[in-house]
């Protein structure tokens, strides 16, 4: 059976004309993720039971003619969303006992819509990295090339869904860790607009820039599970009330007369040679379809990142303040006293990389230093929210790479901060103004995938689901497959 | 105080937490009332659990705006939450959200009337919105601490006073006035014993004539009136000592230890801490329009200064006395309904401040509890208008009224204690009481005025009381005075 | 922006990280070249800009009704919980 080499959508399509049942397709799918997963490590925990029961269920809605498009489709989750009853590690130490006793909104959303729980997948510690190198449950390995890293922080999400593993996996995205790592494995990432989708349930690393997102194989893949977890929570006071659109009936919008910016200042030194070459290409095609194109200079975006490693930081060591040995997670055994109980649970709890982080963001807070970091941060978000304004003014879409180089080696960037972070540097400005945005694959770069970003004004999910999706009926790369794992 | 005496200025100022009467706490949907098992009212938002959200409870912004406006302060139009960054156990995530910079409340005022008739404005610098935090127990369980968070998320509003204060005296005139007043807004239960209303005085001391102010103490744990006032005068007291000694006074927090009557540091807070504010990026700003505070200013009640003035005017109390019976709205509310049944304000007050006061203090009970209702009251003191008893008379009456529940009619007609006005009866008692003291009438007659009380009171002796005071004297006076 | 080892120090006490002495060497370097790195913020122009603390402007902060709907979890939610005794999570004791 190859039901691996469908899309979430035709499984979707599948079951609802009864060519085979959520049961057998979810078999199909714990099979291959028992033989692939020891290589890849892509998931931390395989909910192989819960999948049958789900699969099941999802079958007898199917069997009562109740079921919607993504009913018995299996689904990986990033090990970020709590789910009831399941281990909910984050990828750190620090919860490697923590079963979570509830769900998160975007579970509870894809559960409702008869979606089928494969497992948690593997990720940085914390949502802090770009290669998930950081996971206390070990890095996790891109399928095209298992000596490279797949990206991160939603590696073992991107990992599962390239290697086919799962056919649609959830993700995050604070700086890029779903477009990266999207653009790193040959697929569709998309990030919503933030307050899109609810934050309820997903652990917090930096409140105003986290969002829940897809790794899909496409466009109409991440337009279904899009659809089905975006909208208002009354828990998340930072969710949107807007109305949700019907995304996978917008997918066949004409992009006729598609007014493209490409942004200067992502084009300069440090992007790769053929990465940039096949971004360029993809571009260039586009204006074959009939989009214009023209250069926009977005002055501000190169302190992009400076500007995220202070913002981010800064939240981060607030919000992983609660794990101090008391109520759960890891707690150090026989504390002397308080302050050895806090100091030990949280130094052997963390790692280094999450522990960095959090030093970075008490300093930027601290008493002296608040307004030179935290607030000029905060004012340089502005300016670089007022250069993407400006730019939506004149065009519809952004592009540009997603990442500057594609998939390298594990071990490669790890001894140098600053040079893993700066792995996001095409990525961290949509977050910072709260934009949505895509990778689609466009190309290949030393037979590695390439991605293309398409950056959209606040709440062109639409919009830019219909980009990709014209881009996927025009091209194959989305359909590539790592070898050995078609 | 002998602080001043010896040329000394005390500058206090007080924050007062407030605990908000909602039902359910300010960022979670879990029950506030006090008292249930430990843990039992800690959800997974109250418990800090990753993944959980704050979501804001419009109660107590209304709360807050109240206040606000009960204070004649403005309301911000738009106040943003911070977190308060700190590590404790009873703090679930590690930080506090409160407000910093933009409080929902911003500079306003309070009237305080001392013992002495002299009144003060006090400035309040802001109030804003807040978690509390949960609770540590230290018994029982060996060389471990207990953390109840039952009360972590409950909602407060922090009061801050302009450092106006200048004795102890007014300390606790203040904190009795936002005393008064957050329970006539109905929007604390003031309950000191619960820790709804809580109270940090900022204690510091100058020469008198400087204008620069003295490094400054934090005495916390004061859950009483009488704790505040001594806890500032033994710590006004200690930095004076330590000034006048060659010390100097070290800024620091200190906790009031009422069983030895003295302030000692806090090891806790023996650092300075750095609180890290930054506006929480899980809360939007809270925007409140013209509207919601328009709404909010229709529900206000008649406030203690606007009740009292008006008693003054319309009864023609003193200042004081209208300050004592507005003190809470439900004596207020008792007072008036005596007043207005006994159609006599100033016995009315008298017998509220006095005989009820009294009574209620000794058995410990609220006015609302009073055995005593206000038509009773107002009943018993017509009876003294209209003469049927006399005014000594009706303490016993009350007393009675007080233990056994019955109204004023049903005492006076069991006891027998309707006043004597017989002008016949009252001269046949004079005239036994004159016989049977010849002695004393030969006295008085001689020149020995003084004897007329000795007089007045066998007459009252013989009546049991009950004889008319006023027609006591007119005749005893006629009688004595001659065949 | 070069941090001391006493910078290091004080900032991991803050945020109650144990740092071994074989570490603390290595956090006062990366550090100090991430707080080097996000010097260049000082330069950018921004003297009359307003700070973007969320991303969604023109959005402000919904109410919710002043009911409870949370009830008594507290066996549910403590299974988790490293230290409990009588319903109480427990730390080593602190005195005041």
């Amino acid at each position: 059976m190859n039901l691996h080499r469908e899309t979430a959508a035709e499984i979707g399509r599948g079951l609802a004309a009864r060519r085979y049942s959520s049961v057998e397709v979810t078999r199909h799918f714990l099979a291959r993720i028992e033989r692939a997963n020891p290589a890849l490590n892509a998931f931390v925990t395989v909910t192989a039971e819960r999948a049958l029961a789900d699969a099941k269920r999802a079958d007898a809605r199917l069997a009562r003619g109740e079921g919607g498009p993504l009913t018995g489709v299996p689904v990986a989750h990033k090990d970020i969303f709590c789910t009831t009853g399941i281990l909910t590690s984050c990828g750190s130490r620090m919860l490697a006992n923590f079963v979570a006793p509830y769900d998160a909104t975007v579970v509870e959303r894809l559960d409702a819509a008869g979606m089928v729980l494969l497992g948690k997948t593997n990720m940085d510690e914390f949502a802090m990295g770009s290669s998930n190198e950081t996971s206390f449950y070990g890095p996790v390995k891109n399928p095209w090339d298992t000596a490279c890293v797949p990206g991160g922080s939603s590696g073992g999400s991107a990992a599962a869904v390239a290697s086919r593993i799962a056919p649609v996996a959830t993700g995050t995205d604070t700086g890029g860790s779903i477009r990266q790592p999207g653009a790193l494995t040959g697929l569709t990432g998309f990030k919503p607009t933030y307050g899109r989708v609810s934050r309820y349930g997903m652990i917090a690393f930096a409140s105003s820039l986290d969002q829940a997102g897809v790794l899909a194989q496409s466009a109409e893949d991440a337009a279904l599970v899009l659809g089905a977890m975006a909208g208002h929570d009354a828990r998340d006071s930072t969710s949107v009330a807007a109305p949700v659109p019907d995304y996978a009936a917008g997918l066949g919008k004409p992009v006729k007369g598609l007014k493209i910016g490409i942004i200067r200042e992502f084009f300069g030194a440090g992007l790769e040679a053929e990465t940039g070459a096949a971004v360029r290409a993809a571009i260039e095609a586009f204006r074959g379809e009939g989009a214009t194109v023209e250069e926009l200079s977005l002055p501000n975006l190169p302190l992009s990142v400076p500007t995220y490693y202070v913002v981010a930081p800064a939240e981060c060591s607030s919000n992983l303040s609660r794990f101090d040995g008391v109520r759960f997670g890891h707690r150090c055994k026989d504390p002397r006293d308080l302050l050895d109980l806090y100091r030990r649970s949280r130094g052997e709890g963390f790692g280094a990389e999450v522990k960095r982080r959090i030093m970075t963001g008490t300093y930027v807070l601290s008493a002296g230093y608040y307004d030179a970091y935290y607030l000029k941060a905060q004012k340089v978000r502005s300016l670089i929210n007022d250069d993407f304004r400006r730019a939506f003014a004149k065009v519809d879409v952004l592009m540009g790479p997603t990442a500057p180089t594609p998939a390298f080696a594990i071990g490669a960037k790890t001894d140098d901060p600053i040079l893993m972070y700066l792995n996001d540097i095409y990525t961290i400005g949509a977050n910072l103004a709260g934009l949505p945005a895509v990778s689609v694959p466009c190309g290949l770069a030393g037979g590695l995938p390439v991605g293309l970003q398409v950056i959209g004004p606040h709440f062109a999910e639409e919009r830019l689901l219909a980009v990709a999706h014209a881009w996927q009926r025009a091209t194959d790369w989305h359909r590539r497959m790592p070898e050995g794992y078609a | 105080m002998s602080a001043a005496a010896n040329g000394w200025e005390t500058v206090i100022g007080l924050e007062i937490h407030a605990q908000l009467a909602t039902h359910s706490k300010i960022f979670s949907a879990s029950a506030t009332a006090y008292g249930a098992p430990p843990n039992a009212q800690a959800s997974l938002v109250d418990l800090g659990y990753p993944g959980t959200l704050p979501v804001l409870n419009r109660e107590a912004v209304r709360m807050a705006v109240k206040f606000g406006l009960a204070i004649g302060a403005s309301v911000a139009p738009r106040s943003v939450f911070a977190r308060k960054n700190y590590f404790y156990p009873d703090l679930p995530k590690g930080y506090q959200i409160s407000q910093y910079e933009l409080p929902v409340v911003a500079r306003g005022e309070v009237g305080i009337l001392l013992e002495d008739g002299t009144r003060k404005t006090v400035g309040v610098t802001r109030a804003h919105l807040e978690e509390d935090a949960g609770k540590s127990l230290h018994e029982g369980l060996g060389r471990m601490s207990g953390i109840d968070l039952n009360r972590a998320g409950t909602p407060l509003l922090e009061i801050v006073s302009e450092p106006d204060l200048r004795s102890a005296r007014e300390a606790v005139a203040y904190m009795k006035k936002i005393h008064t007043l957050v329970r006539y807004l109905e929007i604390c239960d003031g309950n000191m014993q619960e820790g709804s209303f809580r109270c940090d005085a900022n204690v510091s001391v100058r020469r008198a004539g400087v204008t620069k102010l003295g490094t400054r103490c934090e005495i916390k744990n004061l859950n009483s009136f009488r704790f505040v006032e001594r806890a500032i005068n033994h710590e006004v007291q200690r930095q004076v000592d330590l000034i006048e000694g060659g010390g100097k006074v070290v800024q620091e927090t200190r906790l009031y230890d009422p069983d030895r009557d003295e302030t000692r540091p806090m090891r806790s807070k023996e650092e300075a801490n750095d609180y890290r504010y930054f506006p929480d990026p899980d809360l939007l700003p809270l925007e409140i329009d013209a509207d919601f505070v328009a709404d909010v200013r229709a529900g206000l009640p008649e406030l203690p200064d606007a009740k009292a003035t008006r008693f003054a005017r319309e009864h023609g109390l003193s200042d004081y006395d209208a300050g004592v019976l507005t003190a809470s709205r439900e004596l207020a509310a008792y007072y008036e309904a005596v007043a207005a049944g006994a159609g006599e304000p100033k016995l009315a007050a008298n017998w509220v401040m006095g005989e009820l006061s009294g009574f209620l203090n000794r058995d410990v009970l609220e006015i609302g509890a009073s055995p005593v209702g206000a038509a009773a009251l107002a009943g018993m003191l017509k009876r003294i208008v209209d003469g049927t008893i006399s005014g000594k008379l009706a303490k016993d009456v009350f007393e009675a009224m007080w233990s056994e529940g019955k109204d004023a009619d049903a005492v006076i007609a069991e006891r027998g204690l309707r006043q004597i006005t017989d002008t016949g009866a009252i001269e046949t008692a004079i005239r036994d009481v004159m016989a049977a003291n010849p002695g004393h009438l030969a006295d008085y007659r001689a020149g020995k005025d003084k004897l007329f009380g000795f007089f007045v009171g066998q007459v009252m002796k013989a009546t049991a009381g009950k004889a008319n005071p006023a027609q006591v004297n007119e005749l005893l006076r006629k009688l004595l005075a001659g065949p | 922006m070069t941090l001391t080892r006493r910078d290091v120090e004080n900032i991991a006490h803050l945020a109650r990280l144990e740092i071994t002495e074989a570490e603390l060497p290595v956090y006062v370097g990366s550090l100090s070249a991430i707080l080097a790195f996000v010097e260049q913020l000082s330069a950018a122009p921004t003297a009359d800009v307003v700070p973007m603390a969320h991303p969604l402007e023109g959005q402000n902060q919904p109410l919710r009704d002043d009911c409870v709907t949370e009830s008594d979890r507290h066996e549910a939610y403590q299974a988790n919980a490293p230290a409990v005794e009588a319903a109480l999570y427990l730390v080593p004791k602190v005195i005041e």
